[in-house]
Parts: structure tokens; C-alpha cells; sequence
């Protein structure tokens, strides 16, 4: 079998696996995330990343985890999970308990885990996006082989700093590869609505940073793509702009409860049909990797490893109130008390 | 051997950072014309010719884009010091500063660190007129998360952007321009520093205390000749770091003289002088004989014509009219 997809060029049966696991591991651990904010477990803005997975899968497996940087905004879990962030730790964060990934100081959209290369986790709509070309400064800076993935979302493809950040990666030669995850809405502004080019690949050119549209839905192609990509940006030590079409099937946020008001039910029916995991089904079932029964019993077995998760997560303690002057500083505390 | 030597407030500071450079190659310079054009005040000059675009680095006239990168390389470990053409033009960068540089540590419960310097001219320099001209030193001390100085003497500002380089948190550094040219002894000790958080008397007094910082500190010290003239003692406070802030020192004055005058070029409403003021009334009513005043900048937008500008920033006879309303 191995020498086969060696021939045809074909991944390893095992690597496709893992890209399957991976991927619905994100779906089921975003949609407990739903269901902890129903709940009422978890609170403030809350993204997932429904839909989106096989963009990150095909990133996070084409680096060299813990040594390359990866900066992102607010729908931030799956690049975490990708990472290597301890699921419970993730989970907890989001959750608002001690045991988070910042001790419950961040929240859902501030997860960062520096160890594993995963720097944010940004509120703001484009304002990481120079902090990201800053961690590929200092690999610049340094003479080091990292790259920098810099993530960011077609609404904030139209911030201004994002602009002087391209022109600024492009003068200085950074090795960034901005990577603009195209969803199609900008919360709920559909991309015609807010682009006045659509192609948002194009916002690379006026820098001279090479630049292209890919397709984000089919996992095998993506993980392709990126490995060529990275390659290309730690080789030459030049930045690079990439759009990646995908597409949301959740919501803009857990608030977001009525999605009619800015698309149908038919378009999010149409686009079900590009769900990145029930592509990768066909593949493994075309490949005799897996049978209906295997895959069936793949996703029991990680719904109750993400069940287990939270579960963890929901009996970890809340952070002590005395907590909150902690780690303003690095060596100091402000001024106390109301 | 001379341990000390004459110089002015500009040079103290090329010469802090530059010892600063030489010491650590983790320490880079970022801001607008600080490399080939030697910087708009020349407070970098014989930086570029020494250490080249890879660490005195030009940047576009971009101050957001530049403060978040240099943000992004301090959050790898690198040691920016960033300077702004002048403070005013912070204000394009407030969203990286406020909003994500102060934050990081914070949002990562210190689990990544931000070692940055951001530096500049700010309050009035001479007819920049309305956009050139705001004192910002009051809205970054607004902020948990950043650390502000301001020194006074070409001493302090050497050793104080030592400490700051040194800190592994964001600290901003601000400049009066007016001080530039003033001439002081500083030093000479490479590993000089001047910690934070410590105010210090200029000149000790009994019968009121003037607290100031960074320019203000020398009107202070002008009024308080002039003060002693008419048999007046007055105290003058150098608080020099806003956050943190040496309120023992300022408290302990004020529990021997009794009486305070807050002075503080930035827009008297709202400005960081209301804040010393409104913590001495809360700490040391007891030992208060009057209400403490406030001496600020005119809450006008700064005007160009010198006659009006002269108008809206406090000089001593500013200070001296304000002591006269102690009975």
C-alpha cells in the first residue's frame, strides 16, 4: 500500500487519517464550544471555526510546529489545537477557570501558547497583523529559518494598518505568508458589500508580494499548497499573500442567533456541500482507507474524547479573585482597589 | 579620572542609547527619519553611520504599522526602541499601543513578554500650532500594562532610558522638547541607571511643595527662586515616573509643607496633574492647610501665533499666581 501511493504520489493512508481525525476533532470540540456558550459556561464573544477546518489542518501539518510562528484574530481554537495546546487548558480558558491557557484572563478569542509557536489569538480586526509581521522581523533580525503564519480574515483584509504592514514585510523582506482566510463575510457584511475588489489575492500586487487564491475545502490540496508555499518564503526570505476561499457554516459568533438576515438557508445548504470533511470521507473511502463502520467509529471515539475534555475543563476551579492584579507586569502592580 | 560629564539632555539620551546598542544586539532603533536624516529633534544622529539600516532602521510615515511590528519582534525577544517624529503622532499607533502591546502580558498571564521603548517629543515645541503639540503623557498613563517617565535633567533621562531599555515591559518615554538644549552633569558610567518610580527634591523648602515632571520641573524650580525672593520656601517635587508613581515622596513633602501646587503642561481637565492632585486630597487631607491646586496647560486646542501659544502653557508667573491664593 505504501509503495503504491508512492507511485501515484499519493499521502500515506495514515496521513490522510490523521488529517481526518484532526479535523473532525476541531468540529467536535468547536461544536461543545456551542453548546458550553448556550449553557452559559462560556461567555463573551465566542468564534468557531465550523467549516473553515481543513484551511488549518493543511497549514498546521506543513510546518515545523514550535519553531515557525503562527499569529491569528479571534477564531483562534483550531490553530491552537493544531499546535499542540493542551485541549483541556484551551477548553478551560474559554470556560473562564484558573487552569486556562491564561488563567482565564483571555477568553475564547485570546488563546496563545509561545512554546508551541502560537502567539495569539487577536480581538481586534487586522491590529495582530503587524504583530505578526514583527515575530517575522525578528526571524529576519536574527538570521533564523522561522516563518510566520499570519492569518487574518477577509474583513480585516480592509484595515489600514494591514496595508502598511504588506508594504512594510514587502521593503523589509520578511518571511510572512499572510494568509487571509475568505469566509465570505465580514461578520455579517458579505464580501461584495465590503470589498470593492472581491479578489482580495490582489492585495499583494500593489507591494510586489507574490500572491494567489486558493481553494481552502479540500484538505489534500490545501496541505499541497501550503508545504509549497512555506517553502518558497523560508528559501527566499520574502513575504507572501494568499486568499483562501472557504466558507463559514456557523455563525459570526455564538451571539450571532439569525443568520436569514444576511443569507439563506439555500446558500448555506449549497455550500454544505463543500463540507472539507465529507470531502476527505469520499477520498478515504475511494482509497479503501476506511469504510463507513471505521469512520463511524472514529468520530464516537473523539466525540468522547472532546466529551472527556470538557468535562475536565467544567471541573477545573475558577480563578481566585486576587488573581486579577497578577501579571499586569512582568515585576510591578498597579494602583489597588476601586 | 572624570566621572561626570557636561552635557546636554539630547545628548544624554543618544549617548544612553547608544552605550545601550554597543551593550545588547537585541537593542534596534525604529521611527521615521531616525537613520540617514539623523531624526527630525537629532536625537539619533551618529546612530546610522555606526550601526547601519539593520539596527537604526528608517520606517514609512506609518506609525501604526511600525509600532506593531516593532511590537511582533519585542513579543520574539528583540528590544525595540521606537521613536515617534513627535508624540502627536502616537495618536495614529494608539490602537497597537493601547490595544495590544499594553495587553500582551496581561492576555498571556505572562507568558509573553513586550520589552519595548516607545520615545518621543511631546507637549509644545515652538509654534507647531494645534497638531504638533499635544502632551500625551496623561492618556498613556491611563493604562495598566505601560510603564511612562518623564524625566527632567539630562542625568535622569540618561539613566532612565537605561532602566526602560532594560525592562521587559512596554514604557514610554516621554520628551519635552523644550529640554533638549538644557545642559546637566551626567555620569559617565555606561551601567548608570535611574530607577522608576522614584520622585526626587530638586530643592527642599517648608512652606508649600510645586510637584511637576519633565519641563515643568524647571518652571518649578524658577518659581521657587523667585518665590524665595518674598521669603517664600518652596519645595520642588521631580516626580520623573507617572506609572508608577512615587507617591511617598510626593506625600511626605506635602506632610511637612502642607500646601500643594500641581503643575503640568498638558490640558489643565483631565490631565495627569489632576490625578496627583486628586490622590494627595484623598491621602493627606489631614494634613493639608489648603484645597491643592492645579496649574495646567489653557484647555485650548494650541494655537500657532508665539503670543498665543506663550499663552497657554504654564510658565512661573503661572505658578507664583497660583501660590498667591494660599492665605
Amino acid at each position: 500500500m505504501a509503495k503504491q501511493a508512492e507511485k501515484k504520489n499519493l499521502e500515506l493512508p495514515a496521513e490522510l487519517e490523521q488529517y481526518y481525525r484532526d479535523m473532525l476533532f476541531i468540529r467536535h470540540f468547536e461544536e461543545k464550544c456551542n453548546m458550553a456558550y448556550r449553557q452559559g459556561k462560556a461567555g463573551g464573544y465566542m468564534h468557531v471555526y465550523i467549516g473553515m477546518e481543513a484551511l488549518a489542518v493543511g497549514w498546521m501539518h506543513s510546518i515545523r510546529k514550535g519553531h515557525d510562528y503562527v499569529i491569528t484574530a479571534y477564531r483562534d481554537h483550531a490553530h491552537a489545537l493544531l499546535l499542540g495546546t493542551s485541549p483541556v487548558a484551551l477548553m478551560a480558558e474559554i470556560m473562564g477557570r484558573k487552569g486556562g491557557t491564561a488563567g482565564g484572563k483571555g477568553g475564547s478569542m485570546h488563546i496563545y501558547d509561545p512554546k508551541n509557536g502560537m502567539y495569539g489569538g487577536w480581538g481586534i480586526v487586522g491590529g495582530h497583523v503587524p504583530l505578526g509581521a514583527g515575530l517575522a522581523f525578528a526571524s529576519r533580525y536574527r538570521g533564523d529559518d522561522r516563518v510566520t503564519l499570519n492569518f487574518l480574515g477577509d474583513g480585516a483584509a480592509n484595515q489600514g494598518v494591514v496595508y502598511e504592514t504588506l508594504n512594510m514585510a514587502a521593503l523589509y523582506g520578511l518571511p510572512c505568508i499572510f494568509i487571509i482566510e475568505n469566509n465570505e463575510f465580514a461578520m455579517g457584511t458579505r464580501l461584495e458589500y465590503h470589498a470593492s475588489d472581491p479578489e482580495l489575492w490582489k492585495r499583494g500586487l500593489p507591494f510586489n508580494i507574490k500572491c494567489e487564491r486558493i481553494d481552502g475545502m479540500d484538505v489534500l490540496q490545501m496541505k499541497k499548497d501550503a508545504e509549497r508555499i512555506i517553502n518558497y518564503v523560508r528559501k527566499e526570505g520574502k513575504p507572501y499573500l494568499v486568499e483562501i476561499m472557504t466558507y463559514r457554516f456557523s455563525g459570526h459568533g455564538a451571539a450571532d442567533n439569525d443568520r436569514q438576515l444576511y443569507r439563506t438557508k439555500e446558500e448555506e445548504l449549497e455550500n454544505l456541500k463543500r463540507d472539507p470533511i465529507k470531502r476527505l470521507e469520499q477520498v478515504l473511502i475511494e482509497r479503501n482507507i476506511a469504510n463507513e463502520e471505521k469512520l463511524e467509529a472514529i468520530d464516537a471515539e473523539i466525540q468522547e474524547i472532546v466529551d472527556k475534555i470538557y468535562e475536565e475543563a467544567d471541573a477545573s476551579p475558577f480563578p481566585d479573585v486576587e488573581e486579577v492584579y497578577d501579571n499586569i507586569y512582568s515585576d510591578m502592580t498597579p494602583e489597588k482597589g476601586h | 579620572m572624570s566621572l561626570t560629564l557636561e552635557m546636554t539632555y539630547r545628548d544624554a539620551l543618544q549617548k544612553s542609547m547608544l552605550e545601550e546598542m554597543d551593550k545588547n544586539a537585541d537593542v534596534f532603533l525604529m521611527g521615521e527619519d531616525i537613520g540617514r536624516y539623523e531624526g527630525t529633534f537629532k536625537v539619533t544622529k551618529g546612530l546610522f553611520p555606526k550601526y547601519g539600516h539593520r539596527r537604526v532602521i528608517d520606517t514609512p510615515i506609518t506609525e501604526a504599522g511600525f509600532a506593531g511590528i516593532a511590537t511582533g519582534a519585542a513579543m520574539a525577544g528583540l528590544r525595540p526602541i521606537v521613536e515617534f517624529m513627535t508624540m502627536s503622532f502616537s495618536i495614529l499607533a494608539l490602537d497597537q499601543i493601547i490595544n495590544h502591546t499594553a495587553k500582551i502580558h496581561y492576555m498571556t498571564n505572562g507568558e509573553v513578554k513586550c520589552p519595548i521603548v516607545f520615545r518621543g517629543p511631546g507637549g509644545a515645541a515652538k509654534q507647531l500650532s494645534a497638531q504638533h503639540s499635544h502632551s500625551m503623557e496623561g492618556w498613556y498613563a491611563h493604562v495598566p500594562g505601560l510603564k511612562v517617565i518623564a524625566p527632567s535633567t539630562p542625568a535622569d533621562i540618561y539613566g532612565m532610558l537605561k532602566t526602560a531599555v532594560a525592562d521587559d515591559n512596554p514604557v514610554i518615554l516621554y520628551e519635552n522638547p523644550g529640554l533638549y538644549t538644557i545642559k546637566g552633569i551626567v555620569p559617565d558610567n555606561p551601567d548608570y541607571t535611574v530607577p522608576f518610580g522614584k520622585a526626587q527634591i530638586l530643592r527642599e523648602g517648608k512652606d508649600l511643595s510645586l510637584i511637576g515632571y519633565s519641563r515643568m520641573t524647571h518652571i518649578n524650580l524658577a518659581a521657587a527662586e523667585l518665590l524665595a525672593k518674598d521669603g517664600i520656601e518652596a519645595e520642588v517635587v521631580d516626580v520623573r515616573s507617572l506609572l508608577p508613581l512615587d507617591t511617598e515622596t510626593i506625600y511626605n513633602s506635602v506632610k511637612k509643607t502642607h500646601r500643594a501646587v500641581v503643575v503640568y503642561e498638558d490640558w489643565r481637565s483631565g490631565g495627569f496633574g489632576a490625578e496627583i492632585a486628586a490622590r494627595i486630597g484623598e491621602d493627606c487631607f489631614d494634613d493639608l492647610d489648603a484645597p491643592v491646586l492645579r496649574v495646567g496647560g489653557l484647555n485650548v486646542p494650541m494655537p500657532y501665533a508665539r503670543v498665543l501659544e506663550l499663552q497657554c502653557i504654564p510658565d512661573e508667573n503661572d505658578v507664583i499666581a497660583a501660590v498667591r491664593k494660599f492665605k
